[in-house]
């Protein structure tokens, strides 16, 4: 764990010395300000859906965040050849991988606290209300969710050495999903076997991100969602993470590495 | 040939090779499978100064490779310090320095350092003093905290010796520690390993340069197309041979000068 814990500190390290995440990072920052600090002659549902635009912002710059900073990590790490001396350390590549992920959760962490305090601060003082458990609740879930998608993307980054293509269709899959996922089941009602059965086994396999948004709750001032649904949900996450994990370890850890 | 003089018998096996096999899949050779490191059986004691001697492609590099577990033998088995090097404990004692710089450039000689010194659990309290030694040792003391991207060639080789030497170890694998610098970066070069040489320090180093090499090694062995063709201390080879080294080195790999 020790060495996961340096290897993810250096990831962070060097996703704020990186230029392309400070100007993701302070966009999307600017254009919640502005969007959420919007006043439409008192509106409440204008308001309303300001806030929605905000909130997809913030899903759209953190996923972005998340799969472009995982699709390149261990890809970079081989090309700039730095696996080399890190290797030659005593350091696992279960540890490598373990670390990188941390790293890149850690970052799309700190990215949704500053993005979702943003928001609170800017949608507060402009409708003198603080619910802040929502806020925290939509973030953790957003949070957990991706960790499943940056536990995929270096998985990804495993089978495909490009970090352009891996990082494609990593979004292509997670937004299918996201979009997709809760009528896939319905869908496979109509079609024709044998992809009747095919459709049924994805709906059943793969992880129905769909559930971690919880944008509609603090939108719609819905209150809060049931803590137990939220731990199950977190345990389900934690399941699929550790499996897309344990995947790229098979993977990686006899890849022969030539200097 | 093996000329491990008697006087080595009594000197704890640092490095262990025995009946080493890689075999990669290769088009151009025969059953589309080309044997990169047929047999090879080596001892390196402790205190020994052993040069790895070999034209390109003779299996150095692939050799070392195995050592440092970037690459699996397909055959055979190698340790160091009697840790099988599959395992990542094996490298605990051990220092590295690739060909070629390959660091994060986005971080400063110090905090490389820093990151190193906590893979190998190096207590914080002796950390600081750890990095103040080596970059004087060094002489990039001035440079600490300087990006590694601003630095020469002969001062990121010299970052790179630093992170080598941060866990103070007991076994260094040199791989041409000296290729690309200037005859003054090969001089400091050449005196840190004379250093390392009187504390005690075992090192196992690949070089080109057979006038360093008979300068510097104890012991060498010569590899060509993947097989041990001699091996012993530098100073019985010359005697034995009535040559110098290079001539030897030219000798066995079978060079028959243009008349």
């Amino acid at each position: 764990m020790n060495n996961a814990i340096a290897i993810a500190s250096v990831c962070i390290k060097e996703l704020y010395r990186r230029k392309d995440f400070y100007v993701l990072f302070v966009l999307s920052a600017l254009l919640t300000i502005m969007a959420g600090s919007g006043s439409f002659f008192n509106d409440v549902n204008a308001s309303r859906y300001l806030k929605e635009l905000c909130l997809l912002l913030i899903w759209i710059s953190a996923l972005v965040i998340a799969v472009t900073t995982a699709a390149r990590q261990i890809p970079a790490e081989r090309e700039q050849r730095t696996i080399f001396p890190l290797l030659a350390k005593p350091v696992s590549r279960w540890e490598l991988i373990f670390g990188k992920f941390l790293g890149c959760w850690f970052a799309t962490g700190i990215a949704l606290v500053m993005f979702y305090a943003l928001l609170a601060l800017v949608s507060g003082l402009h409708e003198h209300s603080w619910p802040l458990l929502n806020y925290f609740q939509a973030m953790w879930m957003q949070w957990v969710m991706l960790a499943i998608v940056v536990a995929m993307t270096i998985l990804g980054s495993i089978v495909f050495a490009a970090p352009s293509s891996n990082s494609t269709i990593i979004l292509v899959v997670v937004l299918g999903i996201l979009f997709l996922g809760a009528y896939l089941h319905q869908l496979a009602q109509g079609m024709p076997q044998p992809s009747q059965t095919i459709a049924t086994v994805i709906y059943f396999i793969i992880p129905h991100l769909e559930h971690f948004d919880l944008r509609v709750y603090v939108v719609n001032d819905l209150g809060l969602v049931s803590w137990r649904f939220i731990g199950e949900e977190f345990l389900l996450a934690l399941t699929y993470t550790l499996f897309f994990l344990y995947a790229a370890w098979a993977l990686f850890r006899r890849k022969a590495l030539n200097t | 040939m093996n000329t491990d003089a008697p006087s080595n018998a009594g000197k704890k096996p640092i490095l262990q090779i025995d009946n080493l096999c890689v075999e990669y899949r290769s088009r151009e050779s025969k059953g589309g499978v080309k044997r990169a490191v047929n047999g090879l059986t080596l001892v390196v004691r402790e205190g020994e100064v052993f040069g790895f001697l070999g034209p390109n492609g003779a299996g150095k590099t692939t050799t070392m490779n195995v050592l440092l577990g970037f690459t699996n033998a397909s055959s055979g088995n190698a340790f160091l310090f009697g840790t099988n090097v599959r395992e990542p404990i094996a490298r605990q004692r051990i220092g590295y320095l690739p060909e070629l710089t390959y660091y994060y450039k986005f971080l400063t000689a110090e905090e490389l350092l820093r990151f190193y010194a906590k893979i190998f659990r190096i207590p914080k309290s002796e950390t600081e003093s750890r990095i103040d030694a080596v970059l004087k040792l060094v002489e990039l003391d001035h440079a600490r905290k300087r990006l590694i991207k601003t630095y020469s060639k002969g001062m990121q080789q010299r970052a790179g010796l630093a992170q080598a030497l941060i866990n103070n170890p007991d076994l260094l694998i040199l791989d041409e520690p000296t290729s690309g610098l200037d005859p003054i970066g090969r001089m400091k070069v050449r005196e840190i390993i004379q250093r390392l040489k009187n504390e005690g320090k075992t090192v196992f180093f690949s070089s080109h340069e057979l006038g360093e090499v008979e300068t510097i090694c104890d012991r060498v062995a010569i590899l060509n197309q993947g097989e041990l063709k001699v091996e012993g201390r530098v100073t019985e080879l010359v005697s034995q041979y009535q040559c110098n080294l290079e001539q030897l080195f030219l000798k066995v790999i079978g060079y028959q000068p243009a008349s």
